[in-house]
């Protein structure tokens, strides 16, 4: 804006609502500073704690600049640590985690994307009606599944195993998995495939060359959700496993609750980093398939 | 009063220049339309004159204010959008009013004023209704409405009938025409139809690549295009142009324009060119109503008539009239006839040009050289 | 486009096989999913209405166990805790989450960067928010104890020690894990506005407080309803924050109706009693959720008929 194009009386007017603008941004980023500074706090608290000694934390308290570093508590957190009578640390938990995450994740995944294929291009009589049903598994409570799964486990002979905890999160996944597929595969036009049915392609073709090549977006952000929901399960965890069967998000609780090690900040942070780390990863470096799944599929 | 005057305008996103100096201005009780492709800037002009868009460079007058730092709020301008912009969780009347409202008006004023905007546009049944439970013309008279309760110095519309169907279009185009000479308030108007401009504005600007093409009233522009721009964008179906040559032929200034075979046809000017340009090089402009069947009382008729043939390829009837395209040559050229007496296809027949209504453009500068009424 | 299940006689098999995959596919998903959500439930309430203590007996003893479930002084606690809980995690998440929406809506710098930061606790467990947030509260090493180390010695904040102030605790932590969620779907709706609405109202002279009163808040009333409804699902269901964060104490006062479920069935040995906790839980989700899939489903129908 050149100077001449102001005249005189309008800047006063001009003036005053730069000033209150200026207000605005500050009371703007001073409110969102604050609440990032108490976001981040515990994030802060837990990695700087697990780099330094327990006397310092026991001195300083855990809100402290590091003074020093040592790397002995995320050793002894990942093999020694000593948890209800055990001492190999957290490290068969978080292959337990890794073991029952990795293969529920694909399975429900595989299977929520070609029950979504199929609920919404080949419809058949009825398959509405069923379709609402299967989606009610979203919504019910992991209580009401407990003693049934006991029961099956028992039945199947997977209890205090981690395959029954994969079982468990595949069929407890398919309804959430095949919701959130079936709901972006409606949004294919259904003249891609009457297309491809005259070219006289058939189902698995038009899944293979047609479905597929159209789903990254939804398969990324499905895969991410389920990860992080298996990982992050505590309920049947802590039901169906115990000791060194446990996945770590169960085994985190027994480790910084038993009061042999309630006080040993240093390591119980450590064990803490390692159980949160897998998901937070792909949360930093997936954050915007995080957010899509959100406004996908949380307003149903 | 109520005058708006733009002084070399300029408005830069980035490094990108949209607009490139505009210098155009509406009279008291004007109605001006920007008309343009998309792309040209005419949104962009729009947005700046209602204070949404800040300005680059240049000046915004209304009346002897200069408002380029002006909130849209202070401007006294009301604003009449493409998508309507209704308030979708309040009725009709609560649109209308919102404005107010937020001013502090009182309330009798305010039902007072929404009584006789209502019984203006017609829209009193629909004041209770909210937007999602209107027609798209109803949702545009609300919008009216809403601008029009505000009694403001100048009224902005933006490509207002464009999401509406044809039919309709042409109705609404009407009622805001009626409009204007009711309430006779100074009016910009931006659209891509060449048919609303030229039907609705006492000035149209023509703009094209964030510049002003031409401005000029409606039949000026018509008759007497600045380029070939401006004379190709105007007018449906579009103007002809065939490139050819300036000749003399028999004491009189001619253009030759090759047809079939290697020939040329001459055909002679109704005025000579003041200025002739350095080859000899022109494009013949001629509008398709300007196109007749040629005869002897044709000649009689109109002197300034010169004959030539052609073959018809295709005909469109519309009802009104009969379009037909013609091969002339390698070219093809469109006419307008009377549907009783329109060519039949593959029909070769005797054309005539009325050279009275031609323009003659130089190709390189696409400049209006001369129309033969000069 | 229906499945031409049919199979024509004459047919090569293989072809009639490929008519019949998607059925097959589909079969064992949808009959697991059956089970799950049909068998599962009507089992865990026949052995609400039954007699079973540490092992499933399936005789029938009518109601008993809800009476005994409802005059019970630990579930009155934990229902309790469960309403003042909600009602706290919900309208505060959405209050924070609405005010940082906004915030950010501000055309901000960086704003990708405050998203991330706000929302990262979804990745995270509410064990693992839990089991920080006790230490943090702790009166030992958390921020009584910083504060008192800074120069305020006299500084009280053992949230967790004491019976009336311990479910404080727990509901300011799942508002600090939840409002983020909250922030980015308003964020995503205050996006969704369409400007030429917005700059009408510029131009109507509209404050910008008036604008958000009159104009935007109104049209993110589905969202603001949608947003609710998912954060009252999670409070009652609570369970792992409670157990990571006090464990349900001091005592019993922060208990949960999940907790108290756990408790009897796999620690007390009253399979029934807890069976009717579980159904009681089902109850109150399908309270919060039927309304709110019926009403969506109207708002749709409404829609798409004008």
């Amino acid at each position: 804006m050149t100077a001449s194009a102001v005249a005189a009386p309008l800047d006063a007017q001009a003036r005053i609502a730069a000033r209150s603008h200026l207000a605005n941004r500050a009371f703007i980023y001073t409110f969102l500073a604050l609440f990032a500074v108490l976001y981040l706090l515990p994030l802060f608290v837990v990695i700087a704690n697990s780099f330094r000694p327990l006397p310092e934390i026991t001195q300083y308290g855990l809100i402290s600049l590091p003074q020093s570093i040592s790397f002995e508590a995320w050793a002894d957190a990942w093999s020694t640590h000593c948890v209800a009578g055990t001492c190999a640390g957290v490290r068969r938990n978080f292959y337990n985690s890794l073991l029952m995450t990795i293969p529920a994740t694909i399975i429900s995944t595989v299977l929520g994307a070609l029950n979504g294929y199929i609920l919404s291009k080949w419809r058949f009589r009825g398959s509405q009606t069923l379709f609402a049903c299967m989606t009610l598994g979203v919504f019910l409570p992991g209580q009401i599944a407990l003693l049934p799964w006991a029961y099956v486990l028992g039945k199947l002979g997977l209890t205090n195993s981690v395959y029954g905890l994969v079982l468990i999160h595949v069929v407890q996944g398919l309804a959430f998995t095949t919701l959130f597929c079936r709901n972006y595969y409606v949004n294919i036009p259904d003249d891609l495939i009457k297309a491809a049915r005259i070219d006289g392609a058939g189902f698995w073709r038009i899944f293979r060359r047609i479905i597929l090549p159209l789903s990254p977006p939804i398969l990324i952000v499905t895969v991410i959700w389920q990860f992080t929901g298996i990982w992050n399960e505590y309920l049947f965890g802590t039901v169906f496993t115990s000791g060194r069967e446990q996945p770590i998000t169960a085994a985190l609780v027994a480790l910084a609750t038993s009061g042999q090690t309630a006080r040993h900040f240093d390591v119980a942070s450590s064990a803490v980093l390692i159980a949160a780390l897998p998901p937070l990863l792909i949360y930093f470096l997936g954050g915007k398939y995080f957010v899509r799944g959100l406004t996908q599929g949380a307003i149903k | 009063m109520a005058t708006l005057t733009i002084k070399d305008l300029h408005k830069r996103f980035g490094p990108v220049e949209v607009l490139k100096g505009i210098d155009i201005e509406a009279r008291d009780g004007e109605f001006i339309a920007l008309v343009g492709p998309s792309g040209c800037g005419k949104s962009t002009l729009l947005a700046m004159i209602a204070g949404l868009e800040t300005v680059t460079s240049g000046q915004i007058w209304i009346d002897d204010r200069l408002v380029n730092s002006v909130a849209p709020k202070d401007r006294d301008i009301a604003m009449v959008f493409q998508s309507y912009a209704l308030y979708p969780t309040m009725t009709a009347r609560e649109n209308i009013t919102f404005g107010m409202e937020s001013r502090g008006v009182p309330r009798a004023q305010r039902d007072e004023a929404v009584r006789r905007v209502a019984q203006l546009l017609q829209i009193e049944p629909l004041l209770r209704r909210k937007p999602g439970q209107l027609s798209g013309g109803q949702r545009q008279r609300v919008a009216m409405g809403r601008a029009l309760v505000r009694d403001p110095k100048l009224f902005l519309f933006d490509e207002p009938l464009s999401n509406l169907d044809a039919k309709l279009r042409v109705d609404m185009r009407t009622e805001i025409k009626k409009l204007h000479q009711r309430v006779g308030k100074t009016t910009v108007y931006v659209t891509h139809d060449q048919v609303e401009a030229m039907t609705l504005a006492s000035r149209i600007a023509v703009m094209h690549g964030g510049s002003v093409q031409q401005f000029d009233v409606p039949q000026r522009i018509y008759a007497r295009p600045s380029n070939m721009f401006v004379a190709g964008f105007m007018g449906s179906p579009t103007m002809n142009f065939l490139p050819g040559t300036l000749a003399a032929r028999n004491g009189a200034a001619c253009v030759e324009i090759p047809v079939a075979n290697g020939g040329f046809v001459s055909l002679k000017l109704a005025r000579p060119l003041a200025k002739a340009p350095g080859d000899g090089k022109v494009v013949l402009g001629i509008r398709p109503e300007h196109l007749y069947r040629y005869d002897k009382d044709l000649e009689a008729r109109k002197p300034t008539v010169v004959p030539l043939t052609a073959t018809a390829e295709l005909v469109e009837p519309t009802g009104a009239e009969t379009i037909v395209v013609l091969k002339l040559g390698e070219r093809d050229i469109v006419g307008r006839f009377d549907p009783d007496s329109a060519p039949q296809p593959g029909e070769t027949l005797g054309l005539g040009i009325d050279m009275a209504h031609a323009c003659l453009f130089d190709p390189q500068t696409e400049l209006l050289m001369a129309d033969a009424r000069a | 486009m229906t499945a031409d299940v049919s199979a024509a006689p004459g047919r090569p098999w293989r072809e009639r096989l490929a008519a019949w995959a998607p059925v097959l596919i589909l079969a064992p998903s949808l009959g697991a999913s059956m089970i799950y959500v049909f068998g599962f439930t009507l089992w865990t309430c026949w052995i609400s209405v039954s007699s079973s203590t540490l092992l499933p007996q399936y005789d029938f003893v009518g109601f008993n166990n809800y009476v005994d479930l409802w005059n019970h002084q630990r579930w009155k606690i934990a229902y309790g805790n469960l309403l003042s809980y909600s009602v706290g995690y919900v309208l505060v998440s959405m209050a924070l989450g609405l005010a940082l929406a906004i915030a950010i809506d501000q055309r901000i710098r960086a704003e990708s960067g405050w998203r991330t930061i706000f929302l990262y606790p979804l990745a995270v467990s509410f064990v693992v928010t839990g089991t920080v947030w006790s230490w943090l509260y702790s009166p030992d090493a958390g921020i009584e104890f910083l504060v008192r180390r800074l120069g305020w010695t006299d500084f009280d904040f053992r949230l967790t020690t004491h019976r009336e102030t311990a479910l404080y605790a727990i509901i300011a932590t799942g508002i600090w894990h939840s409002s983020g969620f909250a922030m980015a779907l308003f964020l995503a709706g205050l996006r969704s506005i369409d400007t030429d609405i917005l700059k009408a109202a510029a131009i109507d002279g509209a404050s910008p407080a008036r604008i958000y009163r009159r104009v935007i808040l109104p049209q993110l009333a589905p969202i603001f309803v949608a947003v609710a409804v998912v954060l009252l699902q999670f409070a009652i269901k609570t369970f792992d924050l409670a157990v990571a964060l006090t464990g349900g104490g001091p005592g019993i006062s922060t208990t949960f109706p999940a907790m108290f479920v756990y408790d009897f069935m796999f620690q007390r040995g009253q399979i029934a009693i807890g069976a009717a906790g579980a159904i009681t839980i089902l109850a109150a989700l399908a309270i919060v959720l039927v309304p709110y899939a019926l009403w969506s489903t109207w708002r749709a129908r409404r829609e798409a008929a004008q």
